[in-house]
């Protein structure tokens, strides 16, 4: 590699603006706090779990920090929701909710889905991604649904004695199942799928930097993301979207919040696999 | 000195060989005869043991040597009757443990009346010296019963209980409190018809054990007499006694938090589908955990005098469960306890509804993973010649 004064000017593209990454990255920590503190008790025969619980405090601490995540990531949910409405009713960004700039799924997703597989196989090209992918739509919409449910579940559980005003006491036992079931979909999702499509996979590994950064490379999001280029190229609205590369100091930061949630997750997701399989 | 007793001896001796010549009966020899001779250490403590108090002579226990014709005695002498005045000890011990052993094996390591109360320094079980002292029994009876040789060799199932019985809180109460209340060996097994558990007539058979439990803990027997365990025990079905849930030899303070946590484990031996259930929800998870505010078995159920669910006295009947409930639960109410604290997602008959949410979220767990197993086990192979195309071009615009 030559020294970074000989390479030419690096262009990049703005893919995430800082309200975005400010956002993902309270949405991480809150995550891995939840799960640092909410899995022990799922596996809480394990003896890891019992020694982790111990580490930090004991359940009587480990509950506080649980409810303390996840009020943060109420927080984060409802910032994020009443930036997309705001967007939406305000700005009148209707391209947030149909088009190539939209996070909700449309039949193009199916069809680039299918066509990935060929692509898998060796039957076709790469899929012309835009914008957002059909797995960047699933892990969007894994969170938001995951979001109502732990969420909600979550609530319930932390309020009996709210709820059961109107509810029946059977509904807390519904919640207990579908809060830690919903759980362990989630970080097993998150630390395994979600790891492997943005960072882990060959091309990317070892992390994709984009979401701590919000910059992408010109040439990458040529490749990967062909038909939001052309987009972008067409419209004549790239040279708008050209930034600077990130600062050496902003991509020391992504590296290091990357590498401890990664290895904190895959950390995780072995401990819940070698939990389950004693089961 | 060693010269002049044996010449002393041998002068005492020959004396009363010749005056034997004359007697019809040979007289006994007198405490002054033997000691002419047995100058040892063994026999210091004589005249402080409670024999030596009482003013008992050497031939009163050595009996055949009262009529022994020739001294030096040439062989070692009976072991001492100690039935001829202690026949009531003596008959009991026969029938127990100790005596059956030695009675099946002579070479048995079985305590004798010697091995447990000295032979020479015998001392009345309320000196604070004595082997039988109510403080110093335990150690008596670990001389063996803590040897793992002896244990070993007399295959004592139980083990090296002493140890167990050290640390716990009645041996605790006795070693470090000092109280002659507490219970030692003897307060459960007896002293001298000791009985194996399994025997009907031991005090720690099963059965007995609240009777034998309750002559000090007369309170806790009483209530656990209405209990359900009391009932089912007293109809000949097998039910908790104390030492199920307490232990026997190790028992531990109920109010620290080891306990609390310990216990669940031992409603769990014969509650099996219960304990199952509890650890699948959230109590359960946070006990298990290390977490001491949070209902256990007792808290919910009641301890010594648990109760049937059926029976209206329950803490767990229907009627009661706001109360019980409302315990830990401030709030709760006749929705709060509709909450099943043993529901079973694997019951369908018991929780319909928490079985098929289960069966849901496992349906959708499968499904997300098999998806994206199939869809990263294909990306992966695919993305690896991504790498290595891409690495390979970039090599030829380096070069």
């Amino acid at each position: 590699m030559a020294a970074p004064t000989a390479e030419p000017a690096r262009r990049t593209v703005l893919r995430f603006d800082r309200y975005d990454r400010l956002l993902h990255g309270l949405l991480m920590a809150a995550f891995l706090g939840l799960s640092l503190t909410g899995l022990p008790l799922l596996f809480a025969d394990a003896r890891w779990a019992q020694v982790m619980a111990g580490l930090s405090g004991g359940y009587g601490v480990t509950s506080v920090l649980h409810r303390l995540f996840a009020t943060l990531l109420i927080g984060v949910f409802a910032a994020h929701l009443g930036r997309v409405l705001r967007r939406v009713y305000v700005h009148k960004e209707l391209g947030l909710l149909w088009g190539p700039d939209s996070l909700v799924p449309q039949p193009r997703d199916v069809v680039q889905m299918a066509q990935h597989f060929r692509y898998f196989v060796g039957l076709g090209p790469r899929p012309r991604f835009d914008r957002f992918t059909y797995w960047e739509k699933f892990d969007y919409w894994a969170v938001f649904w995951g979001m109502g449910i732990i969420g909600g579940s979550g609530l319930l559980l932390w309020f009996p004695g709210l709820f059961s005003r109107f509810l029946p006491g059977w509904v807390f036992n519904l919640a207990f199942i579908v809060h830690g079931e919903e759980a362990l979909l989630a970080t097993v999702f998150i630390f395994t799928v979600h790891f492997f499509n943005g960072h882990l996979r060959p091309e990317k590994f070892p992390m994709d930097t984009v979401i701590f950064t919000g910059r992408v490379d010109l040439h990458e999001l040529e490749h990967e993301r062909p038909a939001e280029y052309a987009r972008l190229v067409a419209s004549g609205r790239l040279e708008e979207k050209l930034v600077g590369p990130p600062s050496p100091r902003l991509r020391r930061v992504g590296v290091a919040v990357g590498t401890v949630a990664i290895l904190l997750g895959l950390a995780m997701v072995t401990l819940t696999v070698y939990a389950l399989l004693q089961h | 000195m060693r010269t002049g007793a044996a010449r002393t001896a041998l002068v005492a001796s020959a004396l009363s060989f010749a005056l034997g010549a004359f007697a019809a009966e040979p007289a006994a020899p007198t405490d002054a005869d033997c000691l002419g001779c047995h100058e040892g250490a063994t026999l210091e403590p004589l005249p402080d043991s409670v024999h030596g108090q009482a003013g008992l002579s050497c031939v009163d226990c050595h009996a055949d040597l009262a009529r022994a014709a020739e001294f030096p005695h040439p062989d070692k002498p009976a072991p001492p009757q100690c039935a001829s005045c202690h026949a009531e000890p003596v008959e009991r011990y026969a029938e127990g443990v100790h005596a059956r052993a030695l009675r099946t094996n002579a070479d048995s390591p079985a305590a004798t009346c010697a091995g447990c109360h000295g032979s020479h320094d015998i001392l009345p079980a309320r000196d604070p010296a004595s082997r039988t002292y109510h403080l110093n029994l335990a150690g008596t009876c670990g001389r063996c019963h803590g040897d793992e040789e002896t244990i070993r060799a007399a295959g004592i199932a139980a083990g090296n209980v002493p140890a167990q019985f050290e640390d716990s809180i009645h041996g605790q109460a006795l070693s470090r409190r000092g109280l002659v209340v507490a219970p030692n060996c003897s307060s459960c097994h007896r002293a001298h018809d000791i009985h194996p558990a399994a025997d009907a007539r031991s005090p720690v058979f099963h059965a007995n054990v609240p009777a034998t439990c309750g002559r000090c803990h007369e309170g806790i027997r009483n209530e656990y007499d209405t209990s359900v365990h009391a009932q089912a025990l007293a109809a000949g079905r097998a039910a908790a006694v104390c030492s199920d849930c307490h232990s026997a030899h190790g028992i531990k303070a109920t109010d620290v938090p080891a306990w609390r946590l310990a216990v669940i484990g031992e409603c769990g031996t014969c509650h099996e589908e219960s304990i199952r259930t509890y650890r699948d929800g959230f109590h359960g998870q946070a006990s298990a955990l290390g977490f001491v505010r949070v209902a256990t078995c007792s808290d919910c159920h009641g301890d010594h005098g648990i109760r049937a669910e059926a029976d209206a006295a329950s803490q767990v009947h229907p009627a009661n469960l706001v109360a019980t409930c409302g315990r830990c639960h401030p709030g709760a109410n006749a929705n709060f306890v509709r909450y099943d604290p043993h529901a079973d997602a694997r019951d369908r008959e018991r929780s319909p509804a928490v079985y098929w949410t289960s069966r849901l979220m496992k349906l959708l767990l499968a499904g997300v993973f098999t998806f994206f197993g199939v869809h990263t086990a294909l990306w992966f192979p695919r993305s690896w010649r991504e790498r290595e195309a891409t690495s390979r071009s970039n090599g030829r615009a380096d070069g």
